[in-house]
């Protein structure tokens, strides 16, 4: 029999897989969506600004490359946190918390960067195409990976309570990381259709 | 306006496709409204009937699958053929002609001919037209029913129709594609002419306005170029060159004026120009508050450019 | 208002303003939606009595050109936003839990975030009329026209956040029941069994899902283009307007199958009913419905074949429209394979069951007109599509939706709407809208364009717009007769058994209304109909236990915090932006304190 609505104790569910899982699975597919709309966006933009800078003069390769790799690392962080969390190792899933959100921060600090750095060399929304679709798709990529840094800090923090994330806290994390898994995989498809394939 | 009464070449392909198509859906249409009726009235309650527990006929479904599809089939084909006549490049020798959409009148040019006018394009009939279709602003879409079927005119990206009108006359035509407050007053009217008729409209087209004689018309002349007139306003052979709002060099000859919304005659023109967007609402003519003093010269100037 | 739905309370205090503001029972959620979205769809209806009273002579003078235009933009997208498809997630929130045998939807709190997202959007959005004008470029919007240089002032800002929220509402719905359906059906409900009613729910769900993201990304471009000089629809600087109609339409094309398809549900459910026999082809019923939603997806472009696509494009969208007739004329008869061999009761509910079989179908016909596309490019933008889309919305969604009403009415308050009333309301809706619409047919062949807020005499269009506008008026004196039926109905003492119509499905194994916990015992479920094969087969429902441990979720304030959370941050985009970072903080505090809420 399904029960509904309590939470605290894995479900009996249809297909076996909890409820709470399957959400975010089809929620990730309605993002594949939203980012392949923003995506192809750019692609129908690509080259066809009419005024610069254009993509090759701006674009900086191998920092962008070092804040990919950033990113990549929190995904393994990630990995190690949800391994903590699920094998009843606390201090290590609150380490690797810690370290993905950190290496998250960091990412987000190299967006900043970026895009302070166009700014000032003269890309910005309304300059043209490359900048419009350019700052609106990474834009929103970076506001994903801000909310989920914010989902990854309330999970630390709900951790420091003397009842820690409580019985499931290995599928809260969990859940967390398709999440963050999911913003990763977006950046390399980011990364290789704007920063890697030649205009 | 009609859409089934055809004038040009593909007009007709279109009206042969229509008429297939409405058969098939009359067809279709009828014997599902005569299935759901017989069955309502066959098997309505009755003491004593039970109803017969079918779960489904495979063999029957699969039968009513197929044939859709084959409906279908014998649909798409002339429907791919016409499509194909009809778009594609324009027929050899095809007159030029660059409609242009503005909020909220046509502009019509003949670059081979050197002639620019508004709300009226005339063609000589017999010969296909190339329409090239542009927009300065949004989205508008260029269709007279008897003639052609509609095709857009985007800003920044040209698109382009073309038939052959098969017989002379008037026809009427209208904007269609939302595009703002006046759009339901965006019109327009095409003359199909005699090869003659066509070349004398053209040689006209190409002369430089008719200088006024009569006092009124001098004087309406001197109102409109020491006016607003000539900031929106071309009249060739004088000093208003402005492109904003529509050629006005043969506006006395229209049969139409303010897009085709009003009839060409000077109680009209006198009341378009009383206040332009009372007759048209949103109208980028503003009202100049213009003297009825100013309105008689200038109706009576604007009326004498033949 | 908040005695309507008649639910019987169970434990704890369940009545008054504040527990109607704190539910998250899904049948009070379904009751929320259905009265709100009666009244929007009264509201919609409003719109285009004057519309019509406006085109009834040529040359009206009744509205101006730029409230026309307004009117007829909200009149579309209050039908579509705030009337369809919220009148069909009033019977998802009704009726799914109910016919898959759980007791509530997989996420209650969610369930009701979305009613109070909508309720805010939907507000949001008709308060457009009196904060400096509603959006007025047609509902569909088309660039450059939405452009800030071309439509100064908010009315198309109102229009940008009012669907944002109305997405997201829509899209937390989906979510909703994509995941109670896939993962909440009672022991032996398998897939082959759901009721046609919940395929098509979940037909719709990931439709929803899939679609509603690629027009948050259309609204978001055209919000930075209007608010951050981006230039994605402008030509001037490179911007392509055509860009937004495919973006635009490969939402709006699955949007017209969300509109319909819980209509296509619900007459699945009501025709074998009263025919008194299952329905015909279920399996072909199902896989048509899916194949309508995958082929949706592949068709949007036949919205656009006057922008000069090109002769292929054409062609493979026409091809396409084409294929998408062949799972619908299925399904048409499988409906008429249902009534064969019947021994049918005609209540009010299956006489609009039946005209949809009927009406849809002049509306599909018209539609494959329009996808041979020669004859689109004479039909498009002129009243013969008004004509055809009226036609699958008035005749195939609503009335559908009517026939759930009158069918599950007593299921949700316990009384019978008068069937002498419904009949009446049944055939000046019909009437009306044949009136109101088959004329339109005439007026697209004649050649009068549409979204226009007049016409000129001496075209031809007089008689027929004239008596176009009669049918309106003919509609609205059927909706007057249908709340006349729901007021007197309502003043009456609930009467109904759990059973009056002989069902086939779960919610007729419970008492009507239903308890909060909905069943007492679920029946046990051995094939598709399954109160039919129980019957069948002698197979009886257990007694319910002397105490019934059911635990059901406790009602929560938080979904309508963050739901007025969002609602000040869409207030603040159209204001100061201030006011959205207030909804920002609020929001967090709300999700926050939402998840750490005990359930138990």
């Amino acid at each position: 029999m399904a029960a509904a609505g309590a939470h605290g104790v894995a479900h009996h569910s249809t297909t076996g897989i909890d409820n709470r899982k399957l959400l975010m699975w089809i929620f990730l597919a309605s993002e594949c969506l939203f980012f392949g709309s923003l995506i192809s966006t750019y692609l129908i933009f690509k080259g066809k600004s009419l005024v610069g800078p254009y993509p090759d003069e701006i674009l900086d390769i191998p920092v962008t490359s070092i804040s990919t790799f950033v990113l990549l690392m929190s995904s393994l962080a990630m990995v190690l946190a949800v391994y903590g969390a699920e094998h009843g190792r606390p201090r290590m899933m609150k380490l690797w918390l810690l370290v993905t959100i950190l290496l998250g921060l960091t990412f987000l600090g190299f967006q900043v960067y970026e895009f302070r750095t166009f700014g000032h060399e003269g890309l910005n929304l309304a300059t043209n195409q490359f900048g419009a679709s350019f700052f609106v798709l990474t834009g929103f990529h970076g506001t994903h990976v801000g909310v989920g840094v914010l989902i990854l800090a309330s999970l630390l923090l709900a951790s420091f309570r003397r009842s820690g994330l409580g019985r499931e806290a290995g599928f809260h994390v969990e859940i967390a990381g398709l999440y963050w898994h999911f913003v990763d995989i977006v950046w390399i498809v980011i990364f290789t259709l704007v920063y890697l394939i030649p205009q | 306006m009609s859409t089934i009464d055809p004038k040009s070449d593909n007009t007709r392909r279109v009206q042969d496709l229509y008429v297939l198509v409405f058969w098939a859906a009359t067809i279709v249409f009828v014997g599902v409204m005569a299935a759901a009726l017989i069955f309502s009235f066959m098997y309505r309650e009755r003491p004593g009937r039970t109803a017969q527990q079918i779960h489904g006929n495979t063999r029957l479904e699969i039968v009513w699958t197929l044939i859709p599809v084959v409906i279908l089939a014998v649909i798409a084909v002339p429907t791919f053929d016409t499509v194909i006549k009809t778009t594609g490049d324009a027929p050899e020798g095809a007159l030029e002609v660059i409609a242009t959409g503005h909020q909220w009148w046509f502009e019509f040019e003949y670059p081979e001919l050197g002639v620019t006018t508004a709300n009226e394009m005339h063609v000589p009939v017999g010969r296909a037209v190339n329409v090239k279709l542009r927009s300065v602003d949004v989205i508008h879409s260029f269709w007279v029913p008897q003639l052609t079927g509609k095709t857009d005119m985007v800003p920044g990206h040209d698109n382009r129709l073309w038939f052959t009108p098969e017989v002379e006359g008037e026809f009427r035509a209208q904007c269609a594609e939302f595009c703002g407050t006046s759009h339901a007053n965006m019109r327009f009217r095409v003359f199909v002419r005699s090869q003659g008729d066509f070349e004398a409209w053209v040689a006209n087209q190409k002369k430089d306005r008719v200088a006024p004689t009569a006092d009124l018309a001098k004087q309406g002349e001197q109102v409109f170029l020491t006016g607003a007139c000539v900031g929106c306003h071309v009249v060739r052979g004088t000093a208003a060159a402005a492109r904003v709002g529509p050629e006005l060099t043969h506006v006395g000859e229209r049969t139409t004026i303010a897009s085709a919304l009003l009839d060409n005659t000077p109680e009209n023109m006198a009341r378009w120009l009383r206040n332009p967007p009372a007759a048209k609402p949103g109208s980028k003519m503003p009202n100049l508050n213009l003297t009825e003093d100013q309105i008689q010269k200038l109706v009576a100037y604007l009326e004498s450019l033949k | 208002m908040a005695t309507t739905a008649g639910t019987l309370p169970a434990v704890g205090a369940h009545s008054g303003l504040w527990s109607w503001l704190t539910t998250v029972d899904h049948k009070r959620i379904g009751a929320l939606y259905g009265v709100s979205a009666m009244a929007f769809f009264i509201m919609g209806g409003i719109e285009a009595i004057l519309i019509r009273t406006q085109l009834a002579v040529p040359n009206g003078t009744v509205l101006e050109a730029d409230r026309f235009n307004q009117l007829f933009t909200m009149h579309a997208l209050t039908m579509i936003f705030l009337g369809v498809m919220p009148l069909g997630a009033a019977f998802f929130n009704w009726f799914v839990p109910l016919q898959i045998g759980a007791r509530d939807v997989a996420f209650p709190r969610l369930n009701a975030l979305s009613y109070w997202v909508f309720i805010g959007g939907g507000l949001l959005f008709v308060s457009s009329f009196i904060f400096g004008g509603a959006p007025n470029a047609g509902w569909f919007a088309y660039a450059p026209l939405t452009s800030e240089r071309m439509s100064p002032g908010s009315g198309m800002d109102f229009y940008v956040v009012g669907l944002l929220m109305l997405g997201l509402s829509s899209l937390i719905a989906a979510l909703n029941f994509a995941v109670t359906i896939i993962n909440m059906r009672a022991p032996g409900m398998t897939m082959m069994r759901l009721p046609v009613f919940i395929w098509m729910t979940l037909v719709v769900a990931f439709l929803l899902i899939l679609s509603l993201p690629v027009l948050t990304v259309a609204l978001i471009q055209l919000l930075f283009d209007r608010s951050f000089t981006t230039h994605f629809f402008s030509p001037e600087e490179g911007g392509n307007p055509i860009l937004w109609q495919h973006l635009f339409w490969v939402f709006g094309h699955p949007e017209v199958y969300i509109l319909i398809l819980p209509s296509f549900g619900i007459i699945s459910e009501v025709l074998p009913v009263f025919s008194r026999k299952p329905l015909f082809g279920y399996a072909a019923v199902v896989f048509a419905g899916v194949s309508i939603a995958v082929l949706g997806f592949a068709v949007w472009s036949h919205h656009m074949f006057t922008t000069g696509l090109g002769t292929v494009p054409q062609i493979v969208f026409s091809a396409s429209t084409m294929a998408i007739a062949v799972p619908t004329g299925v399904k048409i008869f499988n409906w008429l394979g249902t009534l064969y061999g019947g021994n049918i009761r005609f209540t009010t509910a299956m006489y609009f069951a039946v005209s949809v079989i009927v009406l849809f179908t002049i509306g599909g016909v018209t539609g494959v007109m329009h996808a041979t596309v020669p004859v689109d490019t004479q039909q498009q933008d002129t009243y013969f599509i008004v004509a055809h889309l009226h036609y699958v919305l008035f005749g195939g969604s609503i009335m559908g939706i009517f026939s759930g009403v009158y069918y599950w009415f007593p299921k949700m308050t316990g009384r019978f709407l008068h069937e002498g009333l419904g009949k009446l309301h049944f055939w000046l809706f019909f009437i009306g809208m044949n009136l109101t619409f088959f004329p339109m047919h005439f007026l697209g062949v004649g050649g009068m364009p549409r979204r226009i807020y007049t016409y000129d005499a001496d075209l031809g269009f007089d008689t027929w717009n004239m008596v176009a506008t009669i049918g309106a008026y003919i509609i609205a004196v059927g909706m007057l007769a249908f709340l006349w039926n729901f007021v007197r109905t309502m003043r009456q003492a609930p009467s109904a058994p759990n059973d009056p119509w002989g069902g086939a499905t779960l919610e007729w194994a419970t008492s009507s209304p239903p308890p909060e916990h909905d069943f007492d015992v679920v029946p046990e479920v051995h094939d598709r109909d399954p109160l039919w094969y129980n019957r069948d087969h002698g197979v009886t429902t257990p007694a319910a236990p002397a105490h019934l441990h059911i635990h059901m979720p406790p009602p929560s304030y938080y979904p309508l915090v963050l739901g007025g959370a969002l609602l000040l941050m869409g207030i603040g985009v159209l204001s100061h932006l201030a006011v959205t970072a207030l909804g920002v903080v609020i929001a967090i505090y709300a999700v926050w304190a939402w998840t750490l809420e005990p359930t138990d």
